[in-house]
């Protein structure tokens, strides 16, 4: 099928995978070798196998993007199942699709304002006589606010594979005497693992990233392996050590998506 | 097909539009084709109405960027792909950027009013002679506190901030050397340290000081502090005047043990297109009137003694941000300390970021 | 007979969309206080939004963050089109599978290392920061989203129909034109509007491939968050948001119209975008 015509018309395609795919990641692999006197070395992994900070930052990373992506789970999921339970569904969808289209720094400058000790969240403590708390640059302000900010990313997934049932398969469960529960249990929920799936590689993997969060909301007293590779290539202008997290990560990412992979794969960034 | 193609140039349409627009707003805000002068200044670090007043009196069109940190502003001079004429870092930068051969030499007899400036800021270890630089602003690091919730007393040095009682209450400036510092300045130890011993000793003693620590933050502190959601902040004497100036209860304090000075001057990188316009501009900025005006808008203290004798007498006679030669005999000055101990300096930070 | 039970998730459904309306109302909300802060309200006005109107620089840094999204979202669905087609051409299974390795790279890895990886390939090649290179690192991470919207159509496809187009004689330019394209019309738009998507709401990547004053308004944002509350980002927010809202109704119209003539709303809907995973 392929003839000399077709290959000129996918040219710029496979430009695209080698230009933007196999040199950024050869350039991370070369760069992570490269010491801070410019010189070739394998120091910058001594450095990060050996330092407990940063093993301690990658543990703290992955339990952070644990939690978020269980609390997201447990949020969407329910969320989902009734959705497509729902008349319009389409339309309620899209409503919560909605927050995803304001920018995500846009949110996060909303958390600082509700967040703050003058705040409403706060105004409210002390109108109901808890007193005024402190909120922000707190754990818990940050697994919030990431939470929010991935929740429709883990329900888009879920909520399609509960769509894809067959709803004759559910009507046999109900013909066979199995009530809403046991159908829930033993054919919506078995079949729907696969959306549960992607959702979780589509809000775990970013979930390592949210540098922004850290600052603004964590006020960086949370710092995960993405605010370390932030700072090393723009702050700290060591961009050896910063490839080397990056190699770390992406190897890390790697292993995690071969033991969640099922037949689907994650859609988003 | 039709219907996608028929889509795609429409969305191009678009695009062209939106372009054009931008473009028309930019010829409207400045004449079109005048001659360019590319400004790159730390954000908040000029009054703009001394940017309309240069643009009116010299014809020049200014195109004004901001930076956050020295490093960023090195890293997109650095990289290359930029042109700016004229850029504003602090000492230890101007240092690496001489070195690195980043700027250009400054040609003294097309700058008029570097008599204005004292002399005591001029002809300094990194810069000899003025050769690559001229003096904007300079100042201090301190400690900001709020009287409604921290007493006058309980607060005079780099050690107070060790109390158990502010536990997750104070600000940090979010730098690798400043945090650092405070743990070298509070053992004595200079704050260009390069002494392995001197800097883990200065981290065991930070680790005390973690628990106390609210946020590392940067331009964030001013609206945190005007705000009061916290009491305690350590940041630079000129965040301090504008945060003072909105909120009465807080003050700025020199720490007993001595903190840093720091100075910002202009240097023309070597990528500048328009070198004349970087002249007219540092020109314009060493004027005793502009330079006071500027003073007064920022609220950093102006190296331009002529400048000084404009501003109100209850501003040069303010010890925290016209300190005694005394005082700043106390205070340090930083240098360049090289990638290596650069590195060392942020590791720390990173751990001392992680402790709680 | 579910009706308890619906109820019982409708409330919860409430709960779950008031909670992700809440920071954005918020916004809405004090974009007109007249105090100027996000804590009291003292007032209604509209100034804020006038002073949004005269500040030119963060009106063209929307302008440019549109431009971005729509030239960048079209030239990655066109290559990214183009790939998908030639993947699905491609006989040898074992070859097909690296090359959708290779297109899911970009879609697991972390935004941060993204940036990181173009900043090197920016800087190793000599390329200037600013405009083009935040467009070119826009169409580089959504080309591999576009893939994985076409390429579900081209397996729906009616390869017969290949076939006796070729059998009358049409050429390859003629079959993509007239049988290929027309049928995975839908992956193509759902493509487009998924990569605008993730063009609007980048920051991480753009955050590092910026330069020479360009901005887009994450980054923007970010740097403006920072200096403190300014109602002028609220009067924005409005703005986008009322855009949004229309945009999203716009479609669900669309939607509504095309679904009473065709089949399924799902087809074209972006909500449905993890169903165009690998085959």
């Amino acid at each position: 099928m392929i003839t000399k015509q077709n290959r000129l018309l996918f040219f710029p395609y496979f430009i695209w995978v080698g230009l933007f795919v196999l040199v950024p990641i050869g350039l991370l692999i070369y760069q992570s070798f490269i010491g801070l006197d410019g010189g070739f070395t394998v120091a910058n992994f001594v450095t990060y196998f050996t330092s407990t900070t940063y093993l301690t930052m990658t543990i703290q990373s992955f339990i952070y993007a644990f939690i978020i992506t269980l609390i997201t789970l447990c949020i969407s999921y329910p969320t989902a199942y009734f959705l497509t339970q729902t008349k319009r569904k389409d339309l309620w969808m899209l409503l919560l699709i909605l927050p995803t289209w304001i920018n995500v720094l846009l949110k996060a400058y909303a958390f600082i304002g509700l967040l703050s000790q003058q705040g409403s969240v706060n105004t409210f403590f002390d109108w109901i006589g808890v007193g005024r708390q402190q909120l922000l640059f707190t754990n818990a302000s940050f697994l919030l606010v990431a939470t929010y900010i991935e929740i429709p990313f883990m329900l888009l997934p879920i909520y399609n594979a509960i769509e894809e049932i067959n709803p004759s398969v559910v009507q046999a469960s109900r013909d066979l005497g199995a009530n809403t529960w046991e159908t829930f249990r033993n054919v919506i929920f078995p079949l729907s693992l696969s959306g549960v799936r992607s959702g979780i590689q589509v809000v775990f993997i970013p979930s390592l990233s949210l540098f922004m969060l850290t600052r603004l909301i964590g006020g960086n007293r949370v710092i995960t392996l993405g605010t370390a590779i932030e700072q090393h290539f723009l702050v700290t202008q060591n961009w050896g050590m910063g490839s080397t997290i990056g190699i770390v990560l992406i190897v890390l990412m790697i292993i995690i998506m071969a033991g969640t992979a099922g037949r689907k794969k994650g859609v988003r960034r | 097909m039709k219907s996608l193609i028929r889509l795609g140039l429409a969305i191009v349409g678009i695009t062209g539009l939106l372009y054009l627009s931008s473009l028309f707003i930019e010829r409207s805000q400045g004449a079109a084709g005048a001659d360019t002068l590319n400004i790159f200044n730390w954000g908040d670090y000029i009054d703009p109405e001394l940017l309309e007043q240069f643009e009116e009196e010299t014809g020049y069109r200014l195109v004004y960027e901001t930076f956050d940190s020295n490093e960023s502003m090195y890293t997109k001079v650095q990289q290359g792909g930029t042109a700016y004429d004229l850029t504003i870092p602090s000492e230890y930068m101007i240092e690496r950027m001489i070195e690195e051969d980043l700027v250009l030499p400054m040609d003294h007899s097309k700058i008029e009013g570097l008599e204005n400036i004292d002399p005591e800021f001029l002809d300094l270890s990194f810069d000899p002679n003025n050769q690559y630089s001229i003096p904007y602003f300079w100042g201090t690091l301190g400690i900001v506190y709020n009287d409604k919730m921290v007493n006058e007393d309980e607060i005079s040095s780099w050690s107070d901030l060790w109390d158990p009682r502010f536990r997750e209450d104070i600000l940090f400036i979010d730098g690798a050397r400043e945090v650092i510092g405070i743990g070298l300045q509070t053992q004595g130890y200079s704050l260009n340290s390069k002494n392995d011993e001197e800097l883990q000793a200065s981290f065991d003693l930070l680790k005390g000081l973690a628990p106390n620590a609210k946020a590392l933050v940067a331009d964030e502190i001013k609206m945190y502090m005007i705000q009061e959601e916290a009491p305690v902040a350590v940041t630079f004497s000129g965040e301090a005047a504008d945060m003072m100036w909105e909120n009465e209860s807080l003050h700025y304090i020199l720490p007993k043990e001595g903190s840093n000075l720091w100075f910002d001057n202009m240097v023309i990188p070597k990528t500048s297109q328009n070198v004349e316009a970087a002249y007219a501009f540092i020109n314009f900025m060493l004027r005793p009137e502009v330079a006071a005006q500027n003073a007064d808008y920022i609220g950093y203290s102006t190296p331009n003694e002529a400048a000084m004798a404009l501003l109100p007498e209850e501003t040069t006679e303010d010890e925290q941000f016209y300190p005694s030669e005394e005082t700043i005999e106390r205070l340090e000055v930083y240098e360049d300390l090289g990638p290596i101990y650069i590195e060392k300096y942020n590791d720390l930070f990173l751990e001392f970021k992680m402790l709680r | 007979m579910r009706k308890p039970k619906l109820t019982l998730a409708n409330l919860y459904l409430i709960v779950i969309f008031l909670l992700l309306y809440m920071p954005i109302l918020y916004l809405i909300y004090y974009s007109f206080n007249q105090a100027g802060t996000m804590n009291e309200f003292t007032g209604f006005t509209t100034e804020h939004y006038q002073s949004l109107a005269s500040d030119t620089r963060l009106i063209r840094i929307a302008l440019d963050t549109f431009r971005v999204a729509l030239l960048s979202s079209l030239l990655a669905t066109i290559i990214g089109t183009l790939g998908a087609i030639g993947i699905f051409f491609v006989r040898k299974r074992s070859r097909q599978q690296t090359l959708l390795g290779l297109n899911n790279v970009l879609l697991v890895s972390p935004d941060v290392i993204i940036g990181a990886s173009f900043l090197l390939l920016f800087t190793m090649a000599g390329f200037r920061l600013g405009f083009y290179s935040v467009l070119f690192s826009h169409i580089a991470f959504s080309i591999p989203i576009v893939v994985l919207m076409v390429l579900p159509k081209l397996q729906e496809m009616n390869l017969n129909m290949v076939t006796a187009a070729r059998d009358l004689g049409a050429n390859n330019w003629e079959v993509l034109k007239s049988v290929i394209i027309p049928s995975i019309k839908p992956g193509i738009l759902a493509g487009y509007f998924m990569a605008f998507t993730y063009s609007i709401d980048d920051f991480a990547v753009t955050f590092f491939v910026t330069g020479n004053g360009f901005a887009t308004l994450s980054v923007e944002i970010y740097s403006r968050a920072r200096q403190g509350i300014n109602l002028e980002i609220n009067a924005l927010s409005t703005i986008l948001f009322v855009l949004a809202l229309g945009l999203v109704s716009g479609y669900y119209y669309v939607q509504q119209q095309q679904r009473n003539r065709k089949r399924k709303l799902t087809d074209v809907d972006p909500t449905n975008h993890q169903k165009a995973v690998s085959p």
